[in-house]
């Protein structure tokens, strides 16, 4: 799994269990990343002003500020991805940090494999695109500049909506779209419980893009959160 | 709070006169409810006999009456506790405007009526035009009969009415025939009531009383319907109440014309420092009662000024039209009322005032002499008459070295002013009078003779009454001023006394002895409390706090007035026989209880003490509410930061519990990944037992918190609209390692719409489902998985064909902890609990069953329509 390391890239691990960070340094360093770690929030903020680090993993659950905040006052100057730490329970926290501006997030217990594919994806949508106007995932091909999809070669005729929404979702392939960010950017829609119309369109999304729509491969939910193009070669 | 089941509806059968055969019409009426199957019981009819009425009184159980003895005969009453122990559906009571025997609990039988309404049982009541309040005064011109029972319009009201009606030639006809009991009716036939002159106005009466009716209930409708009808005409009436007895006559005028234009009325009493007598005070109150009765909102006001305080009241209840009466009497009150008529007119403004004339008073009583009664007393007549005699010894003495007789007259005048200005109008006169007679016997030549040989003696005569009199009205007045403003001062003194002290009474019971010691002071009577029981039952024992301690009987009028939340006891109508005045003790949160006052003074509470009565208890009920509601938000409090602690210590268990396993399978995958180093078979085999018991621990440690989280109330759903075959997609593919030795078959049915739920726990709910099935189903058996809507119902039905469950045990499987006999080990015994919690939070249900051919099945349903509730964990 770690065929692909990448040069030299700082890694701040923001966590207050030492045991975690420990791992973390063998795992990440491993890999050819290099770590710099922090216990509580405000030495995170400190080290990553100091540091200028190329992606931050930060843990929600700290003991002397709540992650979300450390999030924020990243937010303010940084836009170095970020990929939040989290348990299962915490649905609202996840949904919170992505809309605050969190590049993805990861379930604990998790395992390397896991975090490390996740590092890739948001490291990847932090470097400048360069100008990508075909977008390719497993079977599925979208060509941005006039605006076709194909299916294993196959074009398949979109709706204007259905082309919005895969659309956003090629722009943060491999990233989950909250449900709210969604309805936003497609409807405008302020009332995020209306989940309605977009679960309908993802339905339809499905049946033209999947091999099985009834095992999504492409298009996956992210119960209680959103939805991720997964990205495959 | 008491809790009241569905009122009972009163239908009235409405005739212009006895003999119309209105009894009739309702034995009819009733005989059919009962054919429709409902428990029809007679409480009280009059059959007099009549052949046609008592065929129908047959078939419907009767009430035994009560016998209520009155003097040396006994009265037969209908038996309203029987009624109300028997609680049938519908009970015909004839005669609603009958006065009941003393003693009785209510003093009319209107208000058994509706005591019996109250209970939730319909009532058929036969009434006649002429027991109408408002009609009475009418009825009274048109035939000369004095109605004294009368039913108030309220109770007509909240009634259906049914006209029973015969031509007046056709009534007469039948009373002559036979119905004998009417003529024998000694009042009404030697007043010769059934001409047929006095027939038709009633029946005109009774026909328009009904048709008004129908017109409101018209209105009414268009109104609820929002039909667009005729305005409301926005008039808004005030009738000032005054102490005459024409008042109520005005009072029922202006309900009469507040029906016709259909607009609010207010009575009003302006309570001005003049004096009023007892009698006048019972018929002020007399017509505030009649007038609420009559639906209008009572207001009692002070003003020093009768016309100020009038038309302040009308402004703030922004009144369009003062009714006020016009009552017959001498010249000289004619005049001293009509410069007041003058004041009003001339100051209403954009008020419109009506001066209604009250009709025909009965032999008016004699006006009193004086307006302001003198209430001197026995010793300031001995006062009067000793400064008198003093003056006549020393004048007898000095006089003849002052000068004249005139000189000392002046004395006497002196006198006379000095006591004047003391004692009250009685004395000054007497002194006047001992004054002249004594100065003319004993001063004024010829000495020792009363004769007056000039003309200015007889005029100085003169001058000692006219000053007497002046001096003593005066006197009197300011008296009569200071005394009322010593009991309006002491009013005030009392609420102050009352609201300080329940300001700072600390609990309830500080509250009520507070309440007690200025009620006991304030009216000169013993106080008992009763609280309730929440929420409907009044407790036996008298509250501490209370002074005396009533008998049982009079706790079971306590317990009426809890019920009912009226008045009820001495000087009212209810109970009448009371030793004390009982008050239901009203709060936000309905009746708190009952409070009893023994009266010391024995005759009937002024208004002024009534008016302060109502003041302190809407105090006591406002302190009590305080009470109550500090006690409410100190309980909040404490809930939400009970709450807030048991998140936050099942938050950082969650995260204690989680970071080891953590760790654990992230340096377990670590090792697992490492390719430079080979590792061997057994190596490999053994990161994959802890991988496995790790995975093992996660789920455990998940299980237990989510069901504290469940038990605790921590669970919240986010209900969202969500895609069904999504959700069972996701649940299937979770599952898929589990049951890779089952065919599993997914059957949605197609065309599901979107359904609100909370996705996350419907799916740990199918989830656990699954895996229950893989684990508890031997390898190769099938697993199916089914949606549809069914009855605006989502059902999601997970199936196994395993070996099921013995019958007794489908109840207890979402038992915590309850493990089938021949489960397998491995399970925590959580995860069925934790299904039908999850559920369950989402207002869903689930059940199992065995299926026929072999198998358990595990049944869903969630409500389809429902909006998704505004949550405050929205997802921004």
């Amino acid at each position: 799994m770690s065929d692909t390391p990448e040069k030299m890239t700082t890694v701040l691990v923001i966590e207050d269990e030492v045991q975690m960070r420990r791992l973390l340094r063998v795992c990440l360093e491993r890999n050819g990343y290099e770590v710099a770690e922090a216990a509580t929030g405000e030495e995170g903020l400190a080290e990553a002003v100091r540091i200028q680090p190329k992606v931050v993993l930060l843990d929600l659950g700290l003991p002397d500020m709540d992650g979300m905040i450390v999030l924020k006052r990243l937010r303010e100057w940084s836009q170095a991805p970020v990929l939040m730490v989290s348990v299962r329970e915490r649905e609202d926290d996840k949904i919170t940090a992505l809309d605050n501006g969190a590049n993805d997030y990861i379930t604990k217990p998790f395992s390397t494999g896991e975090l490390l594919a996740r590092l890739r994806v948001v490291l990847r949508h932090a470097q400048p695109s360069t100008a990508a106007t075909v977008f390719s995932s497993g079977n599925l091909q979208v060509d941005l500049t006039t605006r076709t999809v194909k299916i294993s070669g196959r074009t398949v005729k979109l709706t204007a909506t259905e082309y919005a929404l895969l659309h956003l979702f090629v722009q943060h392939a491999g990233k989950v779209l909250t449900h709210g960010q969604l309805l936003r950017e497609i409807w405008g829609s302020q009332d995020v419980q209306k989940t309605g119309p977009l679960r309908v369109y993802m339905a339809y999304l499905r049946e033209k893009l999947e091999t099985n729509p009834a095992k999504p491969e492409l298009l996956v939910t992210e119960p209680g959160v959103g939805y991720r193009l997964v990205l495959r070669e | 709070m008491a809790l009241r089941q569905k009122r009972g509806r009163l239908s009235i059968f409405f005739g212009m006169a006895p003999g119309v055969g209105k009894t009739h019409a309702m034995l009819q009426s009733a005989q059919r409810e009962k054919l429709a199957g409902r428990a029809v019981v007679i409480g009280y009819v009059e059959t007099h006999d009549a052949k046609a009425t008592n065929a129908l009184v047959k078939g419907l159980a009767q009430i035994p009456c009560r016998q209520a003895p009155s003097g040396e005969r006994a009265l037969d009453e209908m038996n309203l506790d029987a009624v109300l122990a028997w609680q049938p559906h519908l009970v015909v009571v004839d005669e609603l405007a009958h006065t009941n025997a003393p003693g009785s609990r209510h003093s009319k039988r209107y208000h058994d009526v509706l005591e019996l309404l109250e209970a939730g049982i319909d009532v058929y009541a036969t009434l006649s035009v002429q027991n109408v309040a408002s009609r009475a005064d009418a009825v009274q011109q048109i035939t000369g009969v004095t109605v004294v029972e009368t039913v108030p319009d309220s109770v007509l009201d909240a009634a259906e009415i049914e006209l029973v009606d015969l031509a007046p030639a056709k009534l007469i006809k039948r009373l002559r025939e036979g119905m004998a009991y009417l003529t024998q009716n000694s009042e009404l036939a030697r007043a010769d009531f059934f001409r047929e002159g006095n027939l038709m106005a009633l029946r005109e009466m009774a026909a328009r009383l009904v048709a008004e009716r129908l017109a409101r209930d018209t209105r009414s409708y268009t109104e609820k319907m929002q039909i667009h009808g005729p305005l409301k005409s926005g008039h808004r009436l005030l009738v000032a109440v005054n102490p005459g007895p024409v008042s109520e006559q005005i009072v029922r005028w202006t309900r009469r014309l507040a029906d016709d234009l259909n607009s609010p009325w207010v009575a009003l009493y302006v309570e001005t420092p003049r004096p009023v007598a007892r009698a006048a005070q019972a018929q002020v109150r007399r017509s505030l009662d009649l007038a609420g009765e009559l639906g209008a909102e009572v207001i009692t006001t002070t003003d020093d000024d009768l016309v100020r305080g009038l038309l302040r009241v009308a402004s703030q209840q922004n009144v369009t039209q003062i009714i006020i009466g016009k009552p017959p009497g001498p010249l000289w009150r004619f005049f001293q009322q009509d410069s007041l008529l003058r004041r009003l007119v001339r100051e209403s403004g954009e008020i419109d005032v009506h001066v209604v004339r009250g009709k025909d008073e009965p032999p008016a009583k004699p006006p009193r002499p004086w307006p302001i009664p003198d209430k001197s007393t026995g010793a300031q007549y001995l006062l009067a008459a000793a400064v008198v005699l003093a003056i006549t010894v020393a004048a007898f003495i000095i006089g003849p070295f002052v000068g004249g007789p005139h000189a000392v007259a002046l004395i006497f005048l002196l006198g006379v002013v000095v006591l004047g200005s003391l004692v009250g109008r009685g004395p000054s006169l007497m002194a006047a009078a001992m004054s002249a007679l004594l100065w003319d016997f004993f001063i004024l030549p010829p000495v020792y003779a009363f004769r007056v040989t000039h003309f200015e003696d007889g005029l100085l005569l003169g001058m000692y009454f006219a000053v007497a009199l002046i001096m003593g009205q005066l006197t009197t007045r300011i008296r009569a001023q200071q005394e009322a403003e010593r009991l309006r001062e002491g009013r005030a003194t009392a609420l102050y006394l009352l609201t300080r002290e329940l300001t700072e009474a600390g609990g309830l019971d500080q509250i009520l002895h507070g309440a007690v010691r200025q009620m006991e002071a304030a009216f000169k009577a013993q106080v008992v409390v009763f609280l309730s029981d929440p929420p409907d039952q009044l407790r036996e024992r008298a509250h501490p706090a209370s002074t005396c301690n009533p008998p049982g009987e009079e706790q079971r009028i306590a317990g009426w007035v809890f019920k009912n939340g009226q008045r009820a006891g001495k000087f009212t109508g209810n109970l009448p026989l009371a030793e004390a005045l009982y008050m239901p003790l009203k709060t936000s949160d309905g009746i708190m209880g009952v409070i009893g006052l023994r009266f010391r003074q024995s005759f009937p509470p002024t208004i002024h003490q009534l008016n302060l009565l109502d003041a302190f208890m809407q105090q006591i009920g406002l302190a009590l509410d305080r009470h109550r509601l500090r006690a409410v938000s100190e309980r909040a409090k404490l809930l939400t930061e009970s709450e807030r602690l048991s998140k936050t210590l099942l938050d950082s268990m969650s995260h204690e519990m989680r970071t080891p396993i953590a760790i654990i399978k992230s340096a377990t995958s670590n090792l697992a990944e490492i390719k430079e180093t080979d590792l061997s078979g057994p190596q490999q085999a053994m990161i994959a037992e802890i991988q496995e018991a790790t995975e093992r621990l996660n789920r455990l440690v998940g299980n237990v918190l989510d069901i504290t989280r469940i038990e605790s109330g921590h669970v919240k759903p986010r209900l969202n609209e969500c895609d069904v075959s999504d959700l069972v997609h996701v649940a299937v593919t979770e599952t898929e390692q589990e049951l890779a030795q089952h065919p599993v078959t997914v059957d949605i049915a197609p065309a599901l719409p979107v359904v609100p739920m909370d996705f996350v726990l419907m799916q740990q709910a199918l989830t656990n489902l699954l895996s229950n099935a893989a684990r508890h189903t031997p390898p190769g058996t099938a697993v199916s998985v089914n949606a549809r809507i069914e009855n605006e119902s989502l059902v999601l039905e997970v199936a196994d064909r395993g070996p099921g469950i013995e019958p007794e045990s489908l109840t207890h499987v979402f038992e915590k902890f309850y493990r089938g006999t021949h489960a397998p080990t491995g399970g925590t015994g959580l995860g069925l609990s934790l299904v039908k919690g999850f559920v369950e939070a989402q207002g869903g249900q689930v059940r199992a069953k065995n299926r026929a051919g072999g198998g358990l099945m595990f049944t869903i349903r969630l409500p389809v329509d429902r909006i998704p509730p505004g949550s405050d964990e929205t997802d921004l």
